[in-house]
């Protein structure tokens, strides 16, 4: 159980560290942090319910007024935001993402990663940011996924990544994967 | 570790937290009901009077914490130019960015141990087991001491990469920066295994 707990607290914290950390762009010039990256290795490298769990930790700590999220912010307020869909569907993403990454984990470990990252992280995590979007701004649903759809290019690129990484994670400390 | 707290000191401070959060859920709800842009307007000018008693420091702060908001504003303010509903893209701008303000307010007068508490007391009064508040308490103590750590040591590989590469550090820096987070939660629950009693 400590392990369990250690385990969801430091990947909560590593998510947060990988939004501050200015150095972390993933590609020069691009204003893309590495954190939502992060939630969908929560789920690929700790599983579905450890993953889901460290990303609700991040954002139970924001809501009490922790500016952990991307560039420092947090509070209150960014849950009345209109990003505040993308917020709501950052556990079910991690969630998705594990429990997917887990079952496919017999196939071509970076590609099966990948495309469970791409369906947890891109298309869940999008259903419910559109949601929100329409619902906080009065928009349709179709209106606000075609302004969404601009950040669509860069979360398919961490999908990908996210494969590569997780693979690499698991060949160096293989006792993840058992749980 | 930063919190947004301000420290400058308003009346709002003294207000029980849990009230604060009360009334913030009771106004975001009845928002929504604001429908003609007089009524936004004089509801995001109610917003911002909240925030004059803090001085102007305190409202800077409070600026600070909306940009990200922006950009969105722009968006939200421009389609509805195009579209010719100017009136209804004011409503939903000004409720918009005031229920972030009110929210951002709360967070702002109200210390991190006061949430904390009242977030206790609501799972007590969800009748949940004493263990598992116990296992919440202690991770978010886990994440507000090891975030700064982290923070620091993925500075640090950012300058090893640095020191060794005329290439900009990039994502491969991530798989390591795992491998910390990772081996430093192995550390600490042998450290708990061995010290403290079950959890």
């Amino acid at each position: 159980m400590e392990r369990n707990i250690t385990l969801i607290a430091l990947f909560a914290a590593l998510i947060a560290a990988l939004g501050l950390v200015p150095k972390f762009d993933l590609a020069s010039g691009v204003p893309i942090t590495a954190q939502s990256m992060g939630v969908m290795l929560a789920g690929t490298i700790l599983g579905a319910r450890r993953g889901a769990l460290a990303v609700l930790l991040v954002l139970f700590l924001v809501a009490l007024g922790l500016p952990l999220l991307a560039g420092g912010r947090g509070g209150l307020g960014v849950f009345a935001g209109p990003t505040v869909g993308f917020l709501i569907g950052w556990p079910v993403a991690a969630f998705v993402t594990g429990w997917l990454a887990g079952a496919w984990r017999g196939g071509a470990p970076v590609l099966m990663t990948a495309i469970a990252a791409f369906i947890g992280g891109v298309i869940v995590l999008y259903a419910f940011g559109i949601v929100g979007f329409s619902l906080i701004a009065g928009k349709t649903l179709l209106e606000s996924t075609a302004i969404m759809w601009v950040f669509v290019p860069g979360d398919i690129v961490k999908a990908v990544l996210t494969g590569f990484i997780t693979e690499g994670v698991l060949r160096a400390r293989p006792g993840l994967a058992r749980g | 570790m930063l919190s947004l707290t301000s420290d400058t000191g308003t009346p709002w401070h003294k207000a029980p937290a849990g009230a604060k959060l009360l009334a913030l859920l009771v106004i975001s709800v009845l928002a929504f009901w604001l429908s003609t842009p007089a009524q936004a307007l004089a509801f995001l000018g109610l917003v911002t009077a909240l925030y004059l008693p803090g001085g102007a420091a305190f409202l800077r702060q409070g600026a600070r914490l909306l940009k990200p908001v922006l950009p969105f504003v722009v968006i939200i303010l421009a389609w509805h130019w195009f579209t010719g509903a100017v009136a209804a893209g004011i409503v939903i701008v000004a409720r918009l960015v005031a229920l972030v303000a009110l929210a951002n307010l709360v967070t702002m007068t109200t210390r991190l141990q006061d949430m904390l508490d009242r977030v206790d007391d609501a799972l007590a009064l969800l009748r949940l087991p004493v263990r598992w508040r116990r296992r919440l308490a202690l991770s978010v103590a886990l994440v507000i001491r090891f975030t700064p750590v982290l923070v620091q040591k993925g500075t640090a590989l950012g300058q090893a990469w640095r020191a060794r590469s005329v290439r900009r550090p990039g994502w491969r820096l991530v798989l390591p920066f795992a491998l910390v987070a990772l081996d430093d939660a192995e550390r600490v629950a042998e450290a708990l295994r061995a010290r403290s009693g079950d959890l």
